[in-house]
């Protein structure tokens, strides 16, 4: 089989689908099906969270797709994201139908309060679900391809294609919060009811989100570990390590680099769509720049170019961001999340995960060495 | 090297455990208190405004426990940190509720924060008290809403200026920020002005992006349109951040209140700390409350706050007297329902009467808004309010305005409908 | 009711010579009486009667109460609610007979006062001042006079003009004739014109805003010069607007100047991607606060000297904050701009936290000097002195600056160390050093830009936050290392956004400004000043 072809050579890759489908099957399970009584039962809060986290994962997944393997370091993914997000949004919003608390048929709340009379056109087609979900990764990898397309052609590179995605995210940001856009303005499309049919707070909805969204990251890494190991990955990869001369060579960079991204913001788009409907809003301040320097960190805390530990970086980052904003710690976070940033760039470049997998390989090369076999070359992260 | 490198690294991430296992212990407490959650950001962009409210509900849970707690049980505050993040502020809010198990939620401030936790609310069934203005348009029975309503606020705000005594203003300007309380806000307005007779023509409306910091054109704009012959003023939603280089521009283009008065409804005593009033007497606000205000109630809960804050200094200001009253009527809901059990505190709310700070009593209504009276103040050289004008009984807050299309027919009562937006045309709930 | 006789009271008054004894013979007693028992409602309304009966009673210490009243040191008390007022000696008076009482009752209170107050109490000084010796205050007065536009000021009005011999406030005092008399219902078609020819020439907004008031039984000749005159003074005013514009562009082009160049060193010279280059603004905004809040405290009379201090604390305290981070962190990140950026990003979020947790999350007030407030005018161009001063100020760094690198030792090593770090390293440059004092100045540098911006913007830990991406877009539009590049980057993107925004509004053409921007970078990747090389990638 493909997958099995994929994962022949990919220990961490092994392990880390499994712990993923694992999780699919059986947190709802603990969630159905054991008795809250039971210390085994998960919480609908701890359910929430967790499908929270694997969202991030798969968002910081996309993001390690283009960082570690092709060097774009996007300071805009959070905008591929939230794209996403907001087209799962307005579907939600379309499905709310009269229970709105104007009751209109068609127009959503937000809409009837600001006196619009009717839909605009770009809300059109969004009561279909198959319509909403081909949005979902339409828009975030359209605009991920005009993006690139230009922005790789005219070879923006480095430092200034991070900047300008910064831009990108800014612009999109302010161009939400605008009210006149139709989008809800700052409160955003919040309030859903129903998903496919089913109510989205109900437990079994929950449940199905949640494993949708173990899925999708299994799929999603699945997706990237087909790409990476591919020719085409290999040419990524050298990209990332030496443009100039991959050009030279005769390989046309601005290709492969806007594949890539948009392949990534099309991911980028899904993990929105499914975080949407977890956390009941999505709202203009998902655009923010310092949303998506964040998803970076979570990238450089797990281990760029790993995958894997990409998405483990978003778990352990949101996971500490959860426990430090309870409670006496609240208002030191930000210095805890600060000083996280300055250490794993300083003493940590290869993430956890790298680390983890430096260890491994001297330890597994000086086993080799007492049988004679040539220690296996350890992948340089080039900048 | 290398070796120090994986000593640090080990370090940080002792540290981080440490730091994880302190948090836990710091959930684990008695059990026979009583908890109440306090969900206002302490950082982000809103930390601004509500770490002021976090402190509020502090001080009024020790003054409580103070007086012996409720029904015999001492109440600990929960304080979480949203950390002005719209989603986490959901995700907090069923934090507090369901692994904190917490009795009464007070907190959030944008409306966009209680858009994000409502959903929360309704479905773990818990209360909400939301002790900032805003825009209406709502009514939730897991929500007490304790902040003026647009009709206890911008309407009487309007009335005054329009009146002799505050200028016999006849044109206007409707400037903020572009949200959903300026808009509403400003559509409310606008049509009540149309109503009074105001040409069309005499009214202009701006909106600006959040944080917007150079007002150098807009004020221009303003002087500008202030020269068309008639008494004009601006009627200023702007918000937060914006306010401050909003007013310096003001302050330094010369416009004085007797020629063009900005009266706003975002800027108190709070915002005002960060600004030199000298240039600004006379520029008003419209409140349910100032810290300037003279009566018993207020200077002693002046004095106890600013000896609880250890600050002399320390302003009052409006959203921190909502949840004064908030906070009074909760514990009086629990001790008429005789028990903390949410469904019988919601029931017991409406009707419960408690002492504002302003020398009334407010009352809470069906529609789980309260009576609040309205003030109008002229800033002050030192950076308090004259209170100039104010209405000489309490107003109900109307949670469907009467100026809008979608809700005049709607109507909120959770006592005797049971139902928070019943349309009086079609005599249904919700339709 | 009595105009005449009130008129000719206060002609009469005037005639006397102000303040002398004459007067005092000839005041109506009972228009005295009448205001302050109007004040003693200390309703707002019944205040401003009162003002305009006081006013009007020719009583000489009218003038007193009136000022009295303006700066609350109008009393009301006593057992039955009289007026008294504090003098400028402190004593209290009786407001009614002028003399100093002895034991005034305990429980007085300053009468309130609202806008309509303040309008009543200026319009009134406005009309007893306007003879007053200082010419200064003569034109105070014929400016509330021309804002009052009250008829009962005309024969004050008219000897005061005959009698006037300065020409600034001979005009000032026309003006007000001119506005006055405008709206006079009585008043004669040669009156009406001779008052349209003198607005319009002034052709002033003040001017604009009284000839929109014409009266509607105005016709012929009157009406056609009022609407002609209209016209004109819109016409001129316009084409000040477009002046005004541009002004308004420079202005914000060197606030976006003065927040980037720190970074166009950093980043320009140095390729550090410094995200905390906002936090070393703030830091230097809260600076300015604490020599401030010294300054209020200890020597309140020196205020106006507060940025003299200010200024240096604020290069020293962010450049050593800057120094300290190169060297503790950045120092590891050399030739990985990515990881700097990263780990500045960290650095910036503690910065804010640490500032939270020092001074709260609020504003800070930080005053304007009274050299620094206010506005002037130039013809239909109005420049607030803040404005200007950052203007200057932003200037001024950015000549420093550049004699800076081209002139000094530490400029020269600069230079030498971007241009060829190895090289220079071997002819003895200690390239650490320089590193560490580049990072230092260019946070400096952003200190000083954070003493200009508390000048017109909050000083809260959000504050370096929003200058942060427009300083980024500023220094890759301008051309990364070229600090002409910087300016005319940060000169055009403020006048693009100033341009945009009356057709656009603010929103709207910013989102513009951004789109164009990444366009533009798509165009030309390097800037519009690109520093030319033979490496296929800087």
């Amino acid at each position: 089989m493909i997958t099995r072809a994929l994962l022949a050579d990919d220990r961490t890759g092994k392990w880390f689908l499994a712990i993923v489908l694992g999780l699919a099957i059986v947190v709802p399970i603990l969630h159905l099906a054991v008795p809250e009584t039971s210390p085994f039962h998960i919480s609908t809060a701890t359910l929430a969270l967790l499908g929270k986290y694997l969202c991030f994962a798969l968002l910081a997944l996309s993001l390690d797709l283009v960082w570690g393997y092709c060097g774009i370091l996007s300071l805009g993914h959070g905008a591929f994201f939230a794209l996403g997000g907001y087209a799962m949004g307005m579907y939600l919003m379309r499905q709310i139908g009269t229970r709105g608390v104007y009751a209109h048929p068609v127009l959503p709340d937000f809409m009837v309060f600001l006196n619009w009379k009717e839909l605009p056109w770009y809300w059109y087609g969004f009561e279909n679900a198959w319509f909403a979900f081909l949005m979902v990764m339409a828009v975030p990898g359209l605009l991920a391809f005009v993006f690139g397309w230009f922005a790789f052609r005219s070879r923006v590179t480095g430092v200034y294609l991070s900047i300008i995605t910064q831009a990108l995210t800014y612009a999109l940001m302010l161009a939400f919060f605008r009210n006149d856009m139709g989008f809800g303005g700052n409160n955003g499309l919040t309030d859903f009811k129903d998903i496919l049919g089913f109510p989205v707070q109900a437990n079994t909805t929950r449940a199905a989100l949640f494993a949708a969204s173990a899925v999708a990251l299994a799929l999603g890494y699945l997706a990237a570990r087909a790409i990476v190991s591919s020719r085409l990955g290999k040419v990524l990869v050298s990209i990332r390590d030496a443009e100039s001369r991959t050009r030279f060579l005769g390989y046309r960079v601005e290709h492969y680099k806007t594949f890539v991204f948009t392949v990534s913001a099309i991911m980028a788009g899904v993990a929105g769509a499914l975080y949407v409907p977890q956390v009941g809003i999505i709202n203009p301040s998902e655009f923010l720049p310092a949303n998506s320097i964040e998803v970076v960190i979570w990238v450089a805390v797990g281990g760029r170019g790993t995958l894997a530990g990409a998405a483990l970086g978003a778990v352990l980052v949101n996971y500490a961001k959860t426990t430090f904003t309870t409670g006496l710690l609240a208002p030191y976070w930000l210095f805890a999340l600060g000083a996280l940033f300055v250490v794993t760039t300083i003493w940590l470049p290869k993430g956890i995960l790298g680390k983890f997998n430096d260890l491994w390989e001297r330890w597994r090369s000086s086993r080799a060495e007492k049988t004679e076999t040539k220690p296996a070359p350890v992948p340089q992260l080039a900048e | 090297m290398l070796k120090r490198r994986n000593v640090l690294a080990g370090i940080a991430a002792t540290a981080l455990a440490g730091g994880a296992l302190l948090a836990g212990a710091s959930l684990a407490q008695a059990q026979d208190t009583i908890k109440v959650g306090v969900l206002h950001s302490l950082s982000g962009t809103m930390a601004i405004s509500e770490t002021t409210l976090k402190d509020t509900m502090l001080f009024l849970i020790e003054e409580q426990n103070k007086k012996g707690g409720v029904l015999g049980k001492k109440l600990e505050a929960v304080v979480v940190d949203p950390a002005s993040n719209w989603p986490l502020f959901a995700e907090k809010a069923r934090e507090l509720i369901t692994q904190h198990k917490v009795s009464a939620v007070f907190g959030c401030w944008t409306s966009v924060s209680r858009k994000s936790v409502l959903p929360v609310f309704k479905e773990l069934n818990n209360i909400l008290f939301y002790p900032v203005q805003y825009e209406g348009e709502e009514s939730e029975r897991n929500v007490f809403y304790t902040g003026a309503a647009p009709n206890q606020q911008a309407i009487p705000a309007v009335d005054y200026l329009m009146s002799k005594e505050g200028g016999d203003v006849k044109r206007w300007v409707l400037a903020g920020t572009d949200y959903v309380y300026p808009r509403t806000t400003n559509r409310i307005l606008e049509a009540y002005l149309l109503a009074k007779g105001v040409a069309k023509e005499d009214i202009m409306i701006n909106y600006t992006p959040f944080g917007h910091s150079d007002w150098q054109t807009i004020v221009s704009d303003i002087v500008k349109f202030g020269s068309g012959g008639k008494k004009t003023a601006v009627v200023s939603t702007i918000n937060g951040d914006a306010n401050v280089p909003f007013y310096k521009e003001l302050a330094n283009k010369g416009v004085k209140a007797t020629d063009i008065p900005v009266v706003a409804f975002s800027v108190g005593e709070e915002e005002l700390a960060g600004l030199d009033t000298k240039d600004l007497v006379g520029h008003l606000s419209a409140w349910n409350y100032f810290q300037s205000v003279k009566n018993p109630a207020n200077d002693e809960f002046i004095k106890k706050w600013q000896a609880y804050t250890k600050n002399p200094k320390r302003v009052t200001n409006d959203p921190m007297e909502a949840h004064v009253i908030g906070f009074a009527m909760w514990v009086k809901a629990v001790e008429k329902a005789g028990t903390f059990d949410v469904d019988k505190v919601i029931d017991a709310l409406p009707g419960i009467e408690a002492p504002n700070l302003t020398g009334g009593i407010s009352k809470m209504l069906p529609n789980h808004h309260i009576t609040k009276p309205v003030l109008i103040g002229e800033i002050r050289a030192d950076g308090q309010y004259d209170v100039v004008w104010q209405t000489k009984d309490l107003v109900p807050g109307d949670a469907w305005t009467d100026y809008l299309e979608g809700s005049k027919d709607l109507e909120a009562d959770w006592v005797g409908k049971k139902c928070g937006n019943f349309n009086t045309k079609t005599g249904k709930c919700g339709s | 009711m009595h105009r005449f006789t009130r008129i000719a009271l206060l002609i009469a008054a005037l005639a006397g010579g102000w303040l002398t004894g004459p007067a005092t013979a000839r005041a109506a007693p009972e228009d005295l009486a009448a205001g302050l028992a109007l004040m003693a409602k200390d309703s707002f309304n019944d205040t401003a009667a009162g003002i305009d009966a006081i006013a009007r009673s020719g009583a000489p210490h009218a003038a007193a109460l009136i000022e009295a009243l303006q700066d609350r040191r109008l009393l009301i008390g006593g057992s039955n609610q009289k007026i008294y007022y504090r003098d400028a000696a402190g004593s209290v008076r009786d407001a009614a007979t002028n003399e100093v009482v002895a034991a005034p009752p305990a429980d007085l209170s300053a009468a309130r006062m609202n806008n309509r107050v303040r309008t009543a109490a200026s319009a009134a000084m406005g009309a007893l001042s306007l003879m007053n010796p200082d010419p200064a205050r003569r034109i105070q007065a014929a400016q509330a006079v021309m804002k009052s536009r009250d008829e009962t000021a005309l024969p004050v009005l008219d000897a005061a003009i005959a009698a006037e011999k300065d020409a600034t406030v001979r005009t000032e005092l026309q003006l007000a004739w001119a506005a006055v008399t405008f709206v006079k219902k009585d008043a004669t078609e040669a009156q009406r014109l001779e008052a349209i020819a003198l607005l319009r020439n002034s052709g002033t907004r003040d001017a604009l805003s009284i000839l929109r008031t014409l009266p509607a039984d105005t016709a012929g000749p009157a009406r056609e010069a009022a609407t002609s005159a209209i016209s004109s003074i819109e016409q001129r005013l316009q084409l000040w607007g477009y002046v005004q514009n541009i002004w308004y562009g420079v202005s914000l082009g060197s606030v976006l100047l003065i927040a980037a160049i720190g970074l166009a060193i950093t980043f320009g010279v140095m390729g550090v991607i410094n995200m905390a280059h906002g936090e070393m603004v703030m830091l230097g905004a809260y600076s300015t606060f604490i020599v401030q809040e010294f300054f209020r405290g200890y020597a309140p009379g020196l205020f106006d000297y507060s940025l003299a201090i200010a200024i240096p604390l604020a290069f020293l305290v962010a450049g050593g904050v800057g120094v300290a981070i190169e060297r503790g962190v950045i120092r590891h990140l050399y030739g990985r701009p990515l990881e700097t950026l990263l780990a500045t990003w960290g650095i910036s979020l503690i910065l804010q936290q640490a500032v939270r947790t020092t001074f709260g999350p609020t504003n800070r007030e930080v005053g304007t000097p009274q050299f620094m407030s206010g506005a002037m005018e130039i013809g239909g161009l109005v420049i607030t002195w803040n404005r200007l001063y950052i203007v200057i100020f932003a200037a001024l760094i950015f000549v420093g600056l550049l004699l800076a690198l081209r002139y000094t030792p530490l400029g020269l090593h600069m230079r030498a160390v971007t241009q060829n770090r190895r090289m220079a390293s071997s002819m003895g440059i200690r390239t650490g050093r320089v590193d560490a004092l580049t990072f230092g100045l260019g946070s400096g540098i952003a200190g000083l830009a954070g003493v200009a911006l508390s000048q017109i913007d909050n000083v809260s830990p959000n504050l370096g936050q929003s200058y942060i991406i427009d300083s980024f877009l500023v220094v890759v539009f301008g051309g990364v290392g070229n600090l002409w590049g910087t300016l005319v980057g940060a000169l055009s993107i403020g006048m693009a956004n100033k341009l945009l925004e009356p057709y656009a509004g603010a929103v709207l053409g910013k989102i513009i400004l951004l789109v164009a921007i990444i366009f533009f970078i798509q165009k030309r990747p390097r800037g519009l000043f690109a520093l030319k090389g033979r490496a296929v990638e800087a």
